[in-house]
């Protein structure tokens, strides 16, 4: 701020303090009630739901991750991560594949650019139920074919972590990476594949020594939206998982019935989780950002 | 649906024009053309699976019949009419249907209302009175963290403060202000819109600190210079510049609201009705047609919503 100061002269206006004040305050709003939790989770033996803190232990975390508390959260822990890694990497993939079909001109490319942007503002219980519905009606009709052949058993039902789940989280993820892929390679430099075509590279040359690089600290924005937006997902979860739940669905079943601090313990290791991933992404942009400009300087 | 989507898949539609319209004269492609077709046809399988058969199988099922036990296949209308049951007879109350509408629509109203006051106060502050962009990237990374982290913490949260012995009310009676603890604060309308603002003022920060960020500084100085005063520049030049933004905004926050079961369940201590915990509570109970004609109801709410909206700002001419 300092130096912005002696580059301009002007005086900052009075507004600029109301301002400033006001925008303290909703950092307050943001973070205080987060904050809160954290700190609760921290709540003695003793303690209860709210404050004063009966002193500071790790009791409760302790109850959670042993299994002896209320609540069983190893497992659906296991399967929101692995759920959560596999719609990140999906997500990257068929994002950038999608970035790259719209940048030719292919019949259709508006209206599946309208069913992207639809699928982001479509409510998302309407979505699940249809997907649970499509699920059920595709059993009946194609389960008794597979029987026959031998590939699937007579009953049960195709809901689950990998089919009908895999695909609600991708449904939502997919718009968020799509249009950041725009917004990548609107920006892109054409000269520099080119360039690259000129010196004679192939196709796959020329996308995977000069594109690739290129985009590559915006495909770790795309893989953090990836990973955090399936990891907190809960409206598109409700109805696909099958008889499986993920951690996000735990933890709002356990608002109606846990009341004492092992939710808040539960609060605070799923936020560690996200927290670890956000500022883990953002060192790793800011070193790939920082080693393409020792680059661009040594050349 | 095309109609209603028309505008704001313009600024993608546009790109994509715009990367063809190049062509003519630097290629950006030397690829053959069905290259496309694959590269495409990952993202659309999706959506054609996940989104399109499913928003299919609802509108079909809400016509079928269903019992205790199952549900079959017919055209049948009756779940159309018990969504609607008692609300065209001309009697005096509201019928269920029309009630849960309203009581959503005025959470709707309320968090619009201040997502927008707010949203726009920050983003305001961020684009035009933080002088560098390290600092602004910075400042706006703070605000956008939280959008990444749960939503069911975020509303969690709030319980150690606002309950009958939270932070809250422990002041205030320390204080003296009130002798008895308020018993509004949590599980009741106010707690419902207070955890909707807290989750979503992002979605209207973001759209409009970007239009903000687009607007060429040399037409303020223009205004400053023509004479104006701050609140004339604000209403006469920044707020028609970011009128997309606010609408893109609008739109996120308008739609969530609608939709939201899980707030308003979890916040209203699962006393206050909404469309989506209708839906939720039919599913739990199997009724899955009418759960379907309940969906396929509110998908048409959001969408004329949206054309409305849409109506009032033309997106395109403000490109």
């Amino acid at each position: 701020m300092a130096t912005a100061s002696t580059t301009r002269e002007e005086k900052r206006p009075g507004s600029f303090y109301a301002l400033s004040a006001f925008f303290a305050l909703f950092v307050v709003f943001l973070y205080g009630p987060v904050v809160t939790i954290l700190i609760l989770s921290f709540q003695g033996p003793s303690g209860g739901l709210t404050f004063p803190m009966n002193g500071v232990s790790l009791y409760w975390f302790e109850r959670l991750w042993s299994g002896r508390g209320t609540v069983d959260i190893g497992s659906a822990f296991q399967r929101s991560l692995i759920l959560g890694l596999t719609v990140m990497v999906l997500t990257v993939v068929i994002s950038v594949l999608a970035g790259l079909a719209f940048r030719k001109k292919f019949f259709g490319s508006t209206a599946l650019f309208y069913v992207a942007i639809a699928s982001l503002i479509v409510p998302s219980i309407v979505v699940s139920l249809g997907i649970a519905l499509e699920f059920r009606i595709l059993d009946d009709i194609l389960r008794p074919l597979l029987y026959q052949i031998g590939l699937l058993s007579r009953r049960g039902n195709s809901l689950g972590l990998f089919t009908s789940g895999l695909g609600a989280h991708l449904s939502w993820t997919l718009p968020f990476g799509l249009l950041i892929m725009f917004a990548v390679f609107n920006r892109l430099n054409k000269s520099y594949e080119e360039a690259a075509r000129d010196l004679g590279a192939s196709n796959w040359q020329s996308f995977r020594h000069v594109v690739l690089p290129m985009i590559a600290p915006f495909l770790i924005g795309i893989a953090l939206f990836g990973f955090t937006l399936s990891w907190d997902e809960i409206a598109r979860s409700s109805q696909t998982m099958g008889s499986t739940n993920t951690l996000p669905l735990e933890l709002a079943a356990l608002t109606t019935t846990v009341t004492t601090p092992e939710i808040y313990a539960l609060g605070t290791s799923v936020t560690a989780v996200s927290f670890t991933v956000i500022f883990g992404t953002l060192a790793a942009f800011v070193l790939l950002q920082r080693r393409r400009q020792r680059r661009a300087l040594a050349d | 649906m095309t109609e209603t989507l028309d505008a704001p898949t313009q600024v993608g539609a546009s790109n994509a024009d715009k990367g063809v319209a190049r062509t003519g004269a630097r290629r950006t492609s030397w690829t053959p053309a069905w290259v496309a077709y694959l590269q495409a046809a990952p993202i659309a399988l999706v959506f054609l699976l996940f989104f399109i058969l499913p928003l299919i199988a609802t509108f079909v099922v809400s016509f079928w019949n269903y019992t205790e036990y199952s549900i079959e296949p017919a055209f049948a209308l009756t779940n159309y009419q018990d969504v609607f049951y008692g609300c065209f007879s001309g009697s005096s109350g509201l019928c269920t249907t029309f009630a849960t509408y309203l009581s959503t629509l005025k959470f709707v109203a309320i968090v619009w209302a201040m997502t927008l006051a707010i949203g726009f106060t920050i983003a305001y502050f961020l684009a035009f009175h933080i002088r560098t962009l390290p600092m602004q990237i910075a400042l706006f990374m703070v605000c956008t963290i939280p959008f990444w982290t749960s939503n069911v913490i975020r509303m969690i949260s709030w319980i150690p403060l606002l309950g009958r012995n939270g932070l809250v009310n422990e002041m205030l009676l320390a204080t003296g202000l009130i002798d008895r603890p308020l018993e509004w604060l949590l599980y009741s309308d106010f707690a419902v819109s207070l955890a909707l603002i807290h989750l979503y003022t992002l979605f209207m920060v973001v759209p409009i600190f970007n239009s903000m960020m687009r607007i060429d500084r040399s037409l303020i100085e223009a205004a400053y210079d023509a004479g104006a005063s701050g609140w004339q520049t604000l209403t006469n030049v920044i707020i028609p510049l970011v009128k997309p933004g606010i609408l893109i905004g609008s739109i996120f926050v308008v739609t969530i609201v609608t939709g939201d079961y899980l707030t308003i369940g979890i916040m209203g201590g699962q006393q206050i009705a909404s469309v989506g915990k209708v839906i939720q509570t039919q599913i739990n109970f199997l009724q899955f047609p009418i759960a379907a004609a309940n969906a396929i109801v509110l998908l048409a709410v959001v969408l004329v919503t949206i054309w409305g909206m849409l109506r009032l700002v033309d997106i395109r001419k403000e490109l």
